[in-house]
């Protein structure tokens, strides 16, 4: 059994479309605590993993919201027909540049990406994903980048700081590299076509 | 020396040969110059620290050969990474002065590069890290489950704020449905002016809370009153008077008054 309050709390969040965040639902709810609906939401959260239901209750983009979980997606979508088609290697390298260079210009985006990225940008754009903080106070005035609520919302992250650092992007590829090359020393014969294709060393 | 060279650029061709006919099925996966020098580096299986710009440079250039040879436009960002390869390896060649040496020792002309590869080996591989993620629409559903992209942008809250280029979009579908039709003949005099639209606008808004645009016209639809109200519009906005809504993309607009409060106070004409 669960508290009153989270049975209340649990109905609203029902019957919404959007994510609610935790002022949104204090403000609705005023005549409780702050802190009480915070472990309201927090015996919700539990209730619906040990449940191990279709659907659980996360906290995206600032709000708390049921979203279904991933094992199902395939069945899912036998019924509900999805548009969203996958992202282009180009336009999640441009969002992770975004993402953690906010705010920044197109320039700088094309200076570290090494290309042309208006097309990707306008796509992103048109997909609210990204949107114009406003502009830089530089020369030529160029229009400043971020990322959007949706784009939270479509990566189911809680706020910026849930994406990893790129320092633990960084340690998660540093792990196969070292041992990459602890395999070259140990067998030499393996390195000796390699050499053999560096002409000029 | 040269007979050396020579062996070594023939060693050198074989490799690219195989190198060609590999990457006939996978062009389109580059996702720039980047994307390529961070493939050959790998490929060679160089430390990135310490690139052979000298095979680099080769290969690279053997690439955007081919790419041209397969008539695909070779993009100019392409041809800037290329003039960079071949600018470090006439750094590297050039004799160095005997009073620079000390200082060459430190400042290697790859430096710039590496940190560049460095930089965007890390925003690619943070993309793939969010590419990975479950996404909403995909493989992760919300309740009603409408249109991820639309479903975000509507607020429970009350109408969504628009910017100008949705306000001239729904303006222009506004005139499109004007009949053509709808000849009057014209008095001159009677003509209709903004600040008498403002006027009208300004009261209406005084027995109303909100008024939707297509309100304003439906007496007169033509032309003329859709776009001399809009202008009015327009102007009431600039002068912060009023607040423009709209219930959902592409839908018709609304306004209501800014501050509710000061508005009989204020005078137009």
């Amino acid at each position: 059994m669960i508290t009153e309050l989270s049975a209340i709390i649990e109905s609203i969040l029902f019957t919404s479309d959007t994510a609610l965040s935790t002022d949104r639902i204090s403000e609705l709810l005023s005549e409780f605590q702050r802190n009480e609906i915070k472990a309201a939401l927090a015996e919700i959260v539990s209730f619906y993993q040990e449940r191990g239901g279709g659907f659980e209750l996360v906290e995206v983009a600032g709000g708390w919201q049921f979203r279904t979980r991933t094992p199902f997606h395939t069945y899912i979508s036998r019924h509900i027909k999805t548009r969203s088609a996958k992202f282009s290697q180009s336009a999640l390298e441009t969002l992770a540049i975004i993402a953690y260079r906010q705010p920044v210009t197109r320039a700088e985006i094309e200076h570290l990406r090494g290309v042309d990225c208006g097309g990707v940008l306008k796509t992103l754009l048109e997909k609210h994903l990204v949107r114009i903080l406003g502009k830089k106070d530089i020369p030529g005035r160029p229009l400043i980048y971020g990322t959007s609520k949706e784009f939270l919302e479509v990566f189911g992250l809680k706020d910026l700081k849930s994406l990893p650092t790129l320092k633990e992007i960084q340690a998660l590829d540093a792990v196969p590299r070292y041992e990459r090359q602890e395999e070259l020393q140990l067998e030499p014969e393996r390195v000796v076509p390699v050499e053999g294709d560096l002409p000029f060393e | 020396m040269t007979a050396d060279h020579q062996s070594h650029g023939d060693e050198n061709l074989s490799l690219l040969d195989g190198f060609n006919k590999q990457y006939s099925i996978h062009i389109d996966k580059f996702e720039g110059p980047m994307d390529l020098l961070l493939h050959l580096v790998k490929k060679n299986e160089m430390d990135i620290y310490d690139i052979s710009i000298s095979v680099i440079t080769r290969q690279y250039l053997e690439f955007i050969k081919f790419m041209k040879d397969l008539n695909l436009e070779v993009a100019g960002d392409f041809l800037v990474m290329a003039a960079t390869l071949l600018q470090i390896k006439s750094t590297q060649l050039l004799p160095l002065d005997d009073q620079e040496d000390i200082e060459a020792e430190e400042v290697d002309p790859r430096d710039e590069l590496v940190r560049r590869l460095l930089e965007y080996q890390q925003f690619k591989e943070a993309g793939m890290v969010i590419g990975a993620r479950a996404l909403l629409g995909r493989e992760v559903f919300q309740r009603s489950a409408v249109e991820p992209f639309m479903a975000a942008s509507q607020s429970v809250e009350g109408p969504l704020e628009v910017s100008l280029f949705e306000l001239v979009d729904a303006f222009r579908v506004l005139l499109q449905k004007i009949p053509v039709e709808s000849f009057h003949d014209v008095s001159p005099g009677d003509s209709l002016s903004i600040a008498d639209c403002i006027n009208e606008i300004l009261s209406l808004l005084q027995d109303q809370e909100m008024i939707e645009f297509e309100q304003l016209v439906r007496d007169e639809f033509t032309r003329e009153r859709v776009i001399v109200s809009f202008l009015a519009i327009l102007e009431l906005c600039r002068l912060k008077l009023i607040k423009i809504f709209q219930a959902e993309q592409l839908g018709s607009i609304w306004f209501l008054p800014a501050v509710t409060k000061d508005l009989s106070e204020v005078e137009f004409v």
